[in-house]
């Protein structure tokens, strides 16, 4: 198979961007979970995760900021974006209304997440491709902690079981859009650097029905699938998401540690 | 040792100098023990390249470890530049036979092979040894502890928790 011409710098830049922007947002969600996990362990085990996510974007935003040059830095990336500037998926955004939500949600992450490093690690571009060798140990330690969770709680008694099940009603409808490719990652694929995404979509499906059925919950039946972040149409849990990460940045303007 | 494990490239002159500076997280441990250091070398005059290699992407240590050696290196005469290199990625078979046993004297149990250390993070089998009273008779408490390379277990005898280096290949 011969790659496409190498895109432009700008459409590698907003491909590392936008693929960074997923873990971005669910990192924020966990990091805001600090304090307040079921139990200790578990609130240690979100935090840390939290932390492998941080460290994945500002690897690909530091990456991005030398593509962009012009003064970008991983800071102006990460804080100093209007909210149709985030090309996140939109199950990130959901808020993490109970143990329940938080673990689906990354178990349905995680798997995507995984499948899609696995590709990653094979880029044209040698820089996505050590990002993704690094960040690839971490996320498989990621999907352990969510599908055994995933299980404990759908295989444990009726309450955590409702709850587990309510989650994954709710959230099952935004884990597809990830395989619908934007002419930016079209562009990447085609170039050998990028995922082909939509091919996926088969073993993802696969993966999360193999936990499921140990964790005896059901997909929902007839799913809507909902999509809109990755063209930056968010949904109205984003800004305040947004207000709260970027407030540091916006009040004092080129702050540091 | 894993044969494709590229070797660590320092400078004998250096190596004093680096093998001094610590682990900001487990001073026990040094930073070339750790793996982190994967090059220093003279770039010519006083001038030295040190390339350094995180643990996991979002180890909170690596500025202060950059930090760290271009100060131990300017104590020694020498005017550091520190880059971050992400590739080839760190893994546990990088951390040198001393650096385990600094790890276990110092009470974490150094990191079990790949294999045997998914059986223990699964819970599936009684592999992790407890650096305090040496038995093996342990349990996995969290797979995520005091920092992001670590897991939580406590000892069934002694009855003391400890952290367990994660195995990362």
């Amino acid at each position: 198979m011969t790659a496409a011409a190498a895109p432009d710098t700008r459409t590698l830049a907003d491909f590392v961007i936008g693929m960074a922007d997923n873990d971005l947002i669910l990192a924020q969600q966990l990091g805001k979970l600090c304090g307040h996990g079921p139990n200790l362990e578990t609130d240690i085990a979100l935090t840390n995760i939290s932390l492998d996510l941080f460290g994945q974007v500002r690897s690909c935003f530091q990456y991005a900021a030398t593509l962009l040059g012009n003064g970008a830095t991983e800071d102006t990336i990460a804080f100093l974006r209007k909210e149709h500037e985030y090309r996140n998926v939109l199950l990130v955004e959901q808020p993490s209304l109970d143990f329940g939500h938080i673990i689906v949600r990354q178990f349905l992450y995680d798997v995507f997440h995984h499948l899609l490093l696995e590709r990653l690690q094979f880029s044209a571009d040698e820089t996505i491709a050590a990002i993704a060798r690094k960040s690839i140990k971490e996320t498989a330690y990621h999907v352990r902690f969510s599908a055994d969770w995933l299980v404990r709680l759908g295989d444990g008694n009726d309450e955590s079981r409702a709850r587990a099940q309510a989650a994954l009603d709710h959230l099952w409808p935004y884990a597809d859009e990830w395989f619908l490719p934007t002419a930016v990652e079209s562009a990447a694929a085609a170039a050998g650097i990028g995922a082909d995404l939509p091919s996926l979509r088969e073993p993802y499906q696969r993966k999360v029905a193999a936990v499921l059925r140990e964790a005896t919950l059901e997909l929902p039946a007839d799913t809507h699938f909902r999509k809109g972040g990755k063209q930056g149409i968010h949904t109205e849990h984003m800004g305040y998401i947004l207000a709260e990460m970027q407030s540091m940045q916006r009040t004092y303007p080129g702050m540091q540690w | 040792m894993d044969a494709t494990i590229p070797q660590q490239e320092i400078d004998p002159g250096l190596l004093a100098v680096l093998d001094a500076v610590s682990d900001p997280e487990i001073p026990v441990l040094s930073i070339v023990q750790m793996g982190v250091i994967r090059r220093a070398v003279s770039t010519g005059g006083n001038r030295v390249e040190v390339d350094i290699t995180p643990t996991y992407s979002g180890c909170p240590a690596m500025d202060v470890i950059a930090d760290d050696v271009r100060a131990a290196l300017a104590r020694a005469g020498f005017e550091a530049q520190v880059r971050l290199v992400l590739a080839p990625a760190w893994t546990t078979n990088w951390i040198t036979p001393q650096g385990r046993a600094a790890l276990e004297a110092y009470g974490i149990a150094p990191p079990l092979e790949a294999s045997a250390d998914k059986a223990a993070l699964l819970g599936e089998s009684k592999v992790v040894k407890c650096p305090r009273c040496g038995s093996t008779r342990t349990t996995l408490v969290s797979r995520f502890g005091s920092t992001a390379c670590k897991a939580l277990f406590k000892c069934d005898d002694c009855l003391e928790p400890f952290d367990y280096f994660k195995c990362l290949k």
